[in-house]
């Protein structure tokens, strides 16, 4: 009698099993502190960043960065404190893409979620930016 | 004991669980990943819901669809 109901129990929870680690695979965890940080600090250099996107002196890169497109519609006194940005943003975009991969415990997913993410950014962008092609020219959206 | 006899299952359990765990996550979730990327990109760039329309609906479809 006894044996018979731990049978049961461990039936019924082996078959309830595949149900929680669906839910837990088909997810990406991305609330961490160290995630929200980055963000936080990227959503504010958005705001010197947003004009050289539509201007075109800054592209989107095919490997989910950003990069000096044409440095000739800045101004002179411009162009390294923009370089600068781009530097700053670079960084903080290869660590969000680490940041998440390691959040889910899979660093190796990093070269997917930059693949994911250079897609997405070049989806949501403004009409009129500049984005790198597959075959590494730059194209206007 | 009533628990002696529990004990095997457990350890079947746990070890079943652990691979299960294992096995599903090797894949990586691209449908997830495209959701997750678009929710930061979103707040990053500060987009409003009416310039992402069309985005919505793609995003709710991936929810049901039965992966692996």
């Amino acid at each position: 009698m006894n044996k018979l109901f731990s049978c049961l129990i461990l039936l019924v929870i082996l078959l309830s099993l595949p149900l929680a680690t669906h839910a837990r695979g088909a997810n990406i965890e991305i609330n961490t502190p160290a995630i929200t940080k980055l963000k936080q600090s990227m959503q504010q250099r958005h705001g010197q960043l947003a004009s050289h996107y539509a201007s075109g002196a800054i592209g989107l890169t095919g490997d989910g960065l950003i990069a000096m497109r044409d440095a000739n519609v800045l101004p002179l006194a411009q162009r390294q404190p923009v370089n600068a940005l781009i530097a700053a943003e670079n960084q903080d975009r290869n660590a969000l893409y680490q940041e998440i991969a390691s959040a889910n415990n899979h660093p190796e997913w990093e070269k997917d979620i930059r693949a994911t993410f250079s897609q997405r950014w070049i989806s949501l962008a403004k009409s009129g930016w500049w984005y790198q092609a597959a075959n590494g020219a730059w194209a206007k959206k | 004991m009533r628990n002696v006899s529990l004990y095997p299952g457990f350890l079947s359990l746990v070890s079943i669980s652990l691979t299960a765990c294992v096995t599903i996550n090797i894949y990586f979730p691209a449908a997830a990943a495209e959701k997750a990327a678009d929710k930061i990109i979103e707040e990053v760039w500060q987009l409003d819901d009416a310039e992402k329309n069309g985005q919505g609906a793609e995003e709710t479809h991936s929810d049901n669809q039965p992966t692996y």
